[in-house]
């Protein structure tokens, strides 16, 4: 048992991810970290908007016209996708800690119930940010 | 330093295994992520409401209604639950994918000196802003 490394014989690994089809109960759940850890590091943006506007009209402006930028813009859309989705999908997992719709019947319908949700949430936003906020954009 | 689970003072056997289990004190992480996940959607409901009278709003205007007590009040309060969520989420996230004692210890601090930095950035400047427009 002295040269354990070099005699180690290869064994099968259990299957992992890449070996299961996607199916709506996993991806929701791996989407609901995803957007929590996206939400968390775009706290820093929502720092700076607050921080900017307490410093004054100039560090407003800056703000202000990154998040117009193209970029900006691009994260401000993910940051909408991502606040509605991982809202939804808590509220579902609020649901499943109470022991409602624990089936995959459920979780199926609510899962497709939260995407739809968020799709129509997030262009509901943006028709009102674009519709009443002509000038910011 | 002594550590916790060491025979000495008072402690009874019970309190110095409490906590050191396999799952650590992680109930109570799981507990308050659900508290604030509660608390999170009812100031998020205000937020939108907040966002939406200041579309297309200018520096002063923004300004002024957030020195609204009504509206400091609230943009505090989501501040806090928001902002240690997060913390709570990422330690959840941190404890799951970093297996190494030490990695994991660095990545949480991190993670707190992160939130705990945000957070206190963003509420003084809400402070800042009440107590100084409009007066």
């Amino acid at each position: 048992m002295s040269d354990s490394k070099a005699q180690k014989p290869e064994r099968p690994l259990s299957p992992h991810l890449q070996v299961y089809r996607p199916q709506m109960t996993s991806m929701t759940s791996i989407l609901h970290r995803a957007t929590g850890a996206a939400l968390s590091i775009g706290l820093a943006l929502f720092s700076w908007w607050l921080v900017a506007a307490s410093i004054g009209p100039e560090a407003y402006g800056v703000f202000g016209r990154f998040v117009s930028s193209k970029i900006g813009l691009l994260m401000l859309l993910g940051f909408t996708i991502a606040t509605y989705y991982h809202l939804a999908n808590g509220i579902r997992h609020l649901f499943w800690d109470a022991g409602k719709g624990v089936n995959i019947k459920s979780a199926y319908a609510t899962g497709a119930f939260i995407l739809f949700f968020t799709l129509l949430a997030t262009v509901g936003t943006w028709y009102c940010v674009i519709v009443y906020g002509g000038a910011f954009l | 330093m002594s550590m916790k689970w060491e025979n000495k003072g008072f402690k009874t056997p019970l309190a110095r295994a409490r906590g050191l289990g396999a799952s650590r004190s992680v109930v109570d992480n799981w507990v308050k992520l659900r508290v604030t996940a509660v608390a999170n959607v009812l100031v998020i409901a205000w937020f939108l409401w907040f966002l939406k009278n200041n579309i297309g709003a200018s520096h002063a205007e923004f300004t002024a209604d957030l020195a609204d007590p009504r509206n400091a009040i609230m943009m505090i309060l989501f501040i806090i639950t928001v902002f240690y969520h997060a913390s709570l989420g990422c330690r959840e996230i941190i404890e799951d994918y970093f297996h190494s004692e030490w990695m994991k210890i660095a990545k949480l601090v991190g993670a707190y000196m992160f939130f705990f930095t945000m957070g206190v950035a963003s509420i003084f400047s809400v402070l800042k802003i009440a107590f100084t427009v409009g007066v």
